[in-house]
């Protein structure tokens, strides 16, 4: 029995070594096959946050699918190769290592989180590697090098707008904001809500934070409830949104709810409590413009699901990184970079082109909750 | 005398040997970028593991705390470094000991009342102390709160860590050996006898636990200065639990086990980054076999000598001489 254990121990620590070596002899495999193009992907595909990778990553596999269908760019057809961050920062770094040294990709796309996408932006900017992210909203992400660039809006954009619409389109004055303490994202949209619309001449009559893990938030709300607020803003992910959502009609506010497009999903959660609300999004799927119902097909045949905002924006970045390097006629990293920078293409999320910060310029959608379905509202032009 | 100044020298050629052929391997691009992060990684968590190690190992006080003292270092290096104007490498060694100089004190002031339990309750409390530590920094406007810092500069290199990891582990070693390092255990085989002895628990029990705290913030600031952005989600209990496992593995009181377990524990998860939806499940089917194969540990008993391997003999019973049999 004793040799037997022994003996298992050993093939156990054989085969841990065996795996390590093998780790390391992977190295360079395929660097010189370039009748490829790589391409490197970075999402949570396991984790909290997992539903967003999975879609991201969804929508960009489907973009590839369909481009290696049509030939390819350049004549080659593109390989995506992708790892798992799993949300964290460390996992992500790791992932980007990986792509550029090992893999040897030609561009990256990722993260799909603001936070793993910071941990890289460093590493990308020294190498210069083209780099879009598809989803990192957080301000701070492009700043790091002029080979960053992102596909959906940032987070103070979102806030502003959503200020502007109450004021504006809703006629309110009074304004409560509930925010998550521990989210980068969360804190960022309302910190620019609070901002534009106290500067317009709103008071935000109740701003305050909940905790990452809370579950209750009757306490606030009674508070938020003798404000009497016109409008009340939740910037938050759409399942702690539809839980608040829920409570809000419990504890009997009247006011208008709005959100941002962590509410893109919110109506799997509670539908009823957020009937009347309105939030932003990249994009509207009652858009009726040819490349949103030919995407909205596609991936409900390929997926057998409705696509959320995520997927048309992992769907479109690869669409402008394919453009970037067509325009470019080579995976040169300069060269796909200055193409990426002079990027104008009309796809799911809109017209896109780039400001400066490498931001995209385009339309916001202002969905509105109707019976149970979103519906675009308007759309708002960047000014 | 003269045998230990040859065991000294060799310990010590090996050690620059090793760091040389690294280095070499790192230059000629055998280890890219990637796998030097690996090491990097391999380094952090061997300094995290062999200080655990003394307090639950060694001291034989379950604590789940770690990963608390691990963000005060890691959030007072990053923040420090980032105001100091000093070069690259003072710059580093004086965040990353001064990170793990609050970390100590911390754990010091912990230790007064942490100290008066023991066992179930006391892996409690340190549980406890490490969470509010987290949300302290959660709800910081210095720490950037649950935006998390970012423009960490990037100071971490394989030489530093090599060389502070080396170090570590050297103190480690030569403390277990010693007067203090006898004392230590002596407490965790049966505490009511080392008091009636004339051994003040109180204060080694203190020490111990206050210099892993201070190996555990400067692993937090090498952290902080590799990863670049810092996650209070980075800290959480299952961070001080990964630690926890690293020394499980190695077993307790096995410094040569914690090195061993934190290199594979650092490999494991980037072999398995392929099979993305498996990877979690072939972790844990490998840990579950290990324990049920090795409950000791990796080695058991046994430490690693290099001394001992070169003239061939068994040297394992010299190195600790208070070693006990049937903690388990």
């Amino acid at each position: 029995m004793r040799r037997l254990r022994k003996l298992m121990s050993l093939t156990l620590t054989g085969v841990l070594l065996a795996g390590a070596l093998a780790g390391c002899g992977q190295k360079d495999s395929g660097s010189a096959d370039s009748d490829v193009i790589k391409i490197g992907g970075i999402a949570p595909l396991t984790g909290n946050v997992a539903v967003y990778g999975v879609a991201a990553s969804n929508g960009a596999k489907l973009a590839i699918e369909e481009i290696n269908a049509s030939g390819g760019i350049l004549g080659k057809k593109i390989e995506y190769i992708e790892y798992d961050d799993k949300g964290d920062t460390t996992e992500a770094v790791n992932a980007y290592k990986k792509l550029v040294n090992n893999n040897k990709v030609n561009a990256i796309i990722g993260a799909v989180t603001s936070k793993p996408t910071l941990a890289i932006t460093p590493l990308a900017a020294k190498e210069g590697i083209p780099m879009i992210t598809p989803t990192a909203t957080a301000l701070d992400v492009t700043a790091a090098g002029t080979n960053i660039f992102r596909t959906c809006f940032i987070d103070p954009y979102q806030g502003e707008i959503m200020a502007k619409f109450a004021l504006e389109n809703l006629n309110a004055s009074k304004a409560a904001v509930l925010y998550n303490t521990a989210d980068d994202y969360s804190l960022g949209v309302a910190e620019a809500f609070k901002n534009y619309f106290e500067a317009n001449g709103g008071t935000v009559v109740s701003y305050e934070g909940y905790g990452a893990d809370e579950k209750d938030y009757k306490a606030i709300l009674t508070n938020v409830k003798t404000q009497n607020p016109d409008v009340l803003f939740l910037p938050d992910y759409y399942n702690t949104v539809g839980l608040i959502a829920q409570q809000v009609k419990e504890v009997g506010i009247n006011a208008t709810l709005l959100g941002a497009d962590g509410w893109d999903g919110v109506l799997t959660v509670a539908p009823e409590a957020v009937e009347g609300g309105y939030f932003c999004n990249h994009y509207s799927t009652d858009d009726t413009a040819e490349e949103v119902q030919n995407f909205i097909k596609k991936y409900k045949e390929t997926y057998n699901e409705d696509p959320v905002s995520f997927a048309a924006l992992g769907y479109d970045t690869v669409k402008i990184l394919a453009a970037a390097i067509e325009k470019a006629g080579t995976t040169d990293y300069d060269a796909v970079v200055k193409a990426l920078a002079e990027t104008n293409i009309t796809s799911v999320t809109g017209t896109i082109t780039y400001d400066e910060n490498r931001n995209p310029v385009k339309d916001v959608a202002i969905i509105k909750i109707e019976n149970g379905q979103n519906r675009l509202y308007t759309k708002v032009n960047p000014q | 005398m003269n045998s230990r100044l040859k065991a000294n020298i060799i310990n010590t050629t090996s050690i620059i040997l090793i760091y040389i052929i690294l280095v070499l391997l790192i230059r000629i691009g055998f280890i890219n970028n990637y796998y030097e992060g690996i090491l990097i990684e391999m380094g952090i968590n061997i300094i995290l593991a062999v200080s655990l190690n003394l307090a639950t190992g060694y001291l034989g006080q379950l604590t789940l705390g770690h990963a608390g003292f691990m963000a005060i270092g890691a959030y007072t290096a990053a923040i420090l470094s980032a105001r100091m104007n000093l070069p690259d490498l003072p710059l580093l060694l004086v965040s990353i000991v001064l990170g793990g100089l609050l970390a100590a004190f911390f754990a010091f002031l912990m230790a007064i009342p942490v100290f008066r339990l023991r066992g179930d309750y006391l892996a409690i409390l340190t549980l406890g102390f490490g969470e509010i530590i987290r949300v302290i920094i959660l709800n910081m406007k210095i720490t950037g709160g649950g935006k998390g810092l970012s423009g960490i500069l990037p100071l971490t290199s394989f030489s530093t860590v090599y060389f502070i990891t080396v170090i570590t582990v050297t103190i480690f070693y030569t403390l277990i050996n010693s007067r203090h390092g006898r004392a230590i255990i002596s407490i965790r085989e049966d505490e009511i006898a080392a008091e009636a002895v004339g051994i003040s628990t109180k204060y080694y029990k203190t020490f111990a636990f206050t210099l892993a705290a201070f190996f555990a913030g400067v692993a937090g600031g090498l952290f902080a200065h590799h990863t670049l952005v810092l996650d209070p989600k980075d800290f959480n209990f299952i961070r001080s639990i990964e630690i926890l496992i690293i020394v499980v593995l190695g077993g307790m009181g096995n410094l040569t086990g914690s090195v061993l377990a934190a290199i594979i524990i650092t490999i494991l998860p980037r072999l398995l980054m392929g099979f993305a939806d498996w990877n979690m499940i072939i972790y844990s089917v490998l840990l579950i076999a290990m324990m049920l194969f090795k409950p000791g540990g990796l080695l058991e008993k046994r430490e690693f000598s290099l001394n001992g391997l070169l003239s061939g003999k068994k040297k394992s019973q010299g190195n600790t001489p208070v070693k006990n049999e049937g903690s388990e």
